[in-house]
């Protein structure tokens, strides 16, 4: 890391950069500055504005207002190629370069050294090698890169955008997939390019590598520049403020005193349950009639262990049990066979069918859990789709209106339908208010509530802490991909959630409770 | 070791091949065979060089066929009805397949329509417009005909390397230089690999689109120009169906149908393969000749299910190597 005490000059310039999708304001005069030979974390919850900023720098979106000035004069950026022509880069997380095509290839495409129209092999080979060997990476270049890890695909990402005179490198999440010694290879990388006067843009969700390896922190709220600090002068605590937005004052229990609630049997067992590079090893234990809350930042790992719950992704490590009796959840299929039922994140993608009816799509999983060869009859299907109907208070109450015409928290009620069609033990709920109007927001809670009372174990991720506080009987605490804290009755409220996520790793988990 | 690829087990496929017809008829390892197999394969060879271009590239080029066979009757009407002569005809067909193919190619590109439904218009276009110039089979008497019909490299045990062999082979080894030596060639390989990120590294993926199918409309005219020296007559029905072939020998020689992968000397070998089969019905005497299309199914089908299955082992494998680092 640089000696921040003495910045250097403003490389990149941001001033009142704003933006707007419809009548979505994305980004409202947002001032962001990075200076030569700094690394810079730029961070945010999701719909933060982060991609929404460096599409807007890099010419992929056009914006509405703002001054974009690189070293001192302004620039207008019309496309991608434009921003690095004039020296941005951007390495996004999903390597932009060709997986079938060699390392030198990546590296040079479009400039390969030649003589008489043809590509001097040999040479670019030793160019290439060369130019790997400068960030300490030494590899066949001739192979296909596909052939080689993610990290070695960000190295060389980064190589070919430093190779063609980049002076801004923007690093958009490029540690998500990496494991700690890949993420040490990369952060090598990104403090030598920082040495030679580079100007470092990384946006992460991973906090430890924030204070590991950044100068400065600017952090976006909603579309609006929240600050822009020192990392050594923003305790984390303080940092995790400004990206949830409150005040620990201002944050009061909202749980009732009479809800603590009798747990039930112990139905779901997990034991050093995790997947390496996914989430840590975990225990978890559900009970019949509890609400587990995950609570967490973004890419804390929430969603990540209700896959692995759900069997969505194979655990490679630990053992779970259903009543005790140890099983395998290798797929959603088994999961389902087991009693789980899981409403996805992503309810447009993931959890509807949109041209099915209402009907059909509450008889899916129930369906999928009988077998094809078991048909459920029309006159089944309608009493089954009238009954969830009615018991959700599912609107307009018609089975066959496509679902896709419903309003968010219909479609919401739908999904969870199709889960209890299949009366599960286990049921969890990815978001389950994300993207639904604040009336069938509070429904959506009183029925989780309900679903509970009726003997459920229930498992909730949910951004909103409020809400997690709000039903849960207990808080798992995820940061960085790994659980870290419980809280249990008490101990439960806004505050202590912070406290357990800002907590640094190397304090541990005690901090939590304090 | 490193795992084979899949040109390595088309050359195998080849090898074993001819090595059964030899056991079965002795006379089948000659000069004299093997010359043949060039000469009556030469437009196969030709087009399919291009067509592995546009594969290799993540496209597909369904006019081939029509072009072949619209360039015979061109260049037969012009020679013959209107007395151009053959040079000034074969130039003027070769700029006819390249506006072609350029167009072809600007249509997929500026409006971001599928190669194969351009290609199928371009397809049905070549061949109304053959039909619409001459639907009889029109003979060539021109003396350069005669000429390149009887000039042939004599091989040791009686083989004729014929010129039109010779134009396949100099096609075959300027297409391997083209895809595998130059920029050209490796922006190819890009464009299959990923079109988007190909964009966002700079290249120019419309002018690169342009080019790949003019240069497989120009090579579909010059294989026409030598089928027409092959059958010494132009006939709007000649070469119906050669695309399909081609597409097979490009398949079978271990290019990828999804593009991103593949070479040119694979290609040749899958159209020698195909050539093989027909040559083995035609010594044999007794079976049908469609018992090539059978035989080009099952390993065109072997070959899909191969790439196939090596395409799962890779992402079954996952990610891999880590770079050794030093310090």
């Amino acid at each position: 890391m640089n000696a921040a005490s003495d910045p250097g000059p403003a490389l990149l310039e941001v001033r009142g950069l704003s933006k707007s999708f419809g009548t979505l304001r994305a980004l409202q005069e947002v001032d962001f500055t990075l200076r030569a030979g700094q690394i810079h974390a730029l961070l945010g919850e999701n719909g933060a504005g982060k991609s929404t900023l460096i599409k807007a720098v890099t010419g992929v979106f056009p914006r509405d207002a703002g001054i974009v000035r690189l070293s001192g004069s302004e620039v207008a950026l019309g496309s991608a190629k434009a921003a690095v022509d004039a020296g941005i880069a951007t390495v996004y997380q999903e390597v932009n370069l060709l997986l079938n095509l060699s390392v030198a290839q990546n590296l040079y495409l479009g400039r390969q050294p030649t003589r008489f129209g043809l590509v001097r092999e040999a040479e670019m080979r030793r160019n290439a090698t060369a130019l790997l060997a400068e960030f300490d990476l030494h590899i066949d270049v001739a192979e296909p890169l596909g052939t080689y890890s993610i990290a070695v695909q960000h190295i060389t990402a980064i190589a070919r955008a430093v190779d063609q005179s980049a002076r801004v490198l923007i690093l958009d999440e490029p540690t998500a997939s990496l494991d700690r010694h890949e993420v040490e290879i990369l952060f090598a990388v990104m403090r030598k390019l920082a040495t030679r006067g580079i100007g470092v843009v990384f946006v992460t969700h991973f906090l430890d590598q924030v204070y590991e390896i950044c100068d400065r922190i600017t952090v976006l709220r909603n579309g609006r520049l929240i600050g822009e600090r020192k990392t050594a002068e923003l305790p984390r605590i303080e940092l995790i403020r400004m990206m949830l937005g409150r005040e620990l004052a201002e944050t009061t229990s909202e749980r009732a005193a009479a809800q603590v609630r009798t747990a039930g049997e112990l139905c779901a067992r997990f034991e050093g349950y995790g997947k390496a590079g996914y989430v840590a090893p975990f225990d978890l234990a559900l009970r019949r009639g509890e609400v587990v809350g995950l609570a967490g930042l973004l890419g804390s790992g929430r969603t990540e262990t209700a896959r692995l719950v759900f069997g969505d992704e194979r655990a490679d490590s630990g053992s779970a049990a259903v009543d005790g009796k140890p099983v395998r959840l290798q797929s959603p299929r088994d999961a389902i066979a087991h009693g789980f039922g899981y409403c996805p994140e992503e309810r447009k993608t993931e959890g509807i069918i949109a041209d099915l009816t209402v009907r059909e799509n509450i008889v899916l999983a129930l369906q999928a859990k009988r077998g094809l060869a078991k048909p459920l009859s029309r006159s089944e299907q309608d009493e089954i789709a009238m009954r969830f109907i009615r018991l959700l208070d599912i609107r307009p109450p018609e089975p066959e209106r496509p679902i896709g015409l419903l309003s968010g928290g219909n479609q919401q009620k739908v999904v969870l339908a199709r889960w209890l069609a299949t009366a599960p033990r286990v049921l969890v709920l990815d978001e389950p208010t994300r993207g639904i109007d604040v009336g069938a927001h509070a429904e959506i809670i009183r029925l989780i509530r309900e679903l509970c009372d009726d003997g459920l174990a229930l498992l909730v991720i949910s951004c909103e802490l409020d809400e997690i506080v709000t039903y849960s009987d207990r808080v798992i605490v995820l940061r960085d991909r790994a659980h870290v804290d419980e809280l249990e009755g008490e101990a439960i409220d806004i505050s202590n959630i912070l406290a357990a996520i800002a907590a640094s790793s190397t304090i541990g988990a005690e901090v939590g409770q304090a | 070791m490193r795992r084979l690829p899949p040109v390595a087990i088309t050359a195998i496929v080849f090898v074993v091949g001819f090595a059964l017809c030899t056991a079965q008829f002795p006379n089948f390892a000659s000069t004299r065979v093997a010359a043949n197999l060039l000469t009556d394969n030469a437009f196969l060879g030709i087009v399919a060089t291009g067509m592995t271009f546009v594969i290799i590239s993540g496209g597909i080029d369904l006019s081939v066929g029509s072009v072949i066979g619209f360039t015979t009757v061109f260049v037969a009407l012009a020679i013959e009805r209107l007395g151009v002569p053959p040079l000034v005809a074969f130039a003027a067909i070769l700029l006819l397949c390249a506006a072609f193919g350029a167009a072809m190619g600007a249509i997929i590109h500026v409006f971001d329509m599928p190669p194969f439904i351009v290609t199928l218009a371009g397809m049905f276009l070549a061949r109304g417009a053959s039909f619409l110039m001459s639907t009889e089979s029109t003979p060539i008497s021109a003396p350069l005909y005669s000429t390149v019909s009887d000039f042939a490299l004599r091989l040791p045990g009686g083989g004729r390397l014929t010129a039109i062999a010779l134009i396949m082979l100099a096609v075959v080894a300027a297409g391997a230089v083209l895809l595998h030596f130059t920029r050209f060639g490796a922006n190819v390989y890009a464009l299959g690999g990923s079109r988007a990120t190909t964009a966002l590294m700079g290249i120019p993926v419309g002018s690169m689109t342009v080019r790949i199918y003019m240069l497989s409309s120009v090579l579909a005219g010059l294989a026409g120009i030598v089928f027409s020296f092959y059958t010494a007559a132009g006939y709007s029905l000649s070469a119906v169906g050669v695309e399909l072939d081609s597409i097979a020998a490009v398949v079978i020689g271990g290019t990828l149908l999804t593009g991103g992968q593949g070479t040119v000397v694979g290609t040749l070998l899958g159209v020698l393969i195909q050539g093989l089969i027909q040559t083995y019905i035609n010594f044999d005497g007794t079976l049908s000749s469609w018992w090539t299309k059978i035989v080009t199914g099952i390993l065109l089908f072997a070959f899909i299910a191969l790439q196939q299955a090596m395409l799962d082992i890779a992402r079954r494998a996952g990610p891999r190597k880590t770079g050794v680092l030093k310090s």
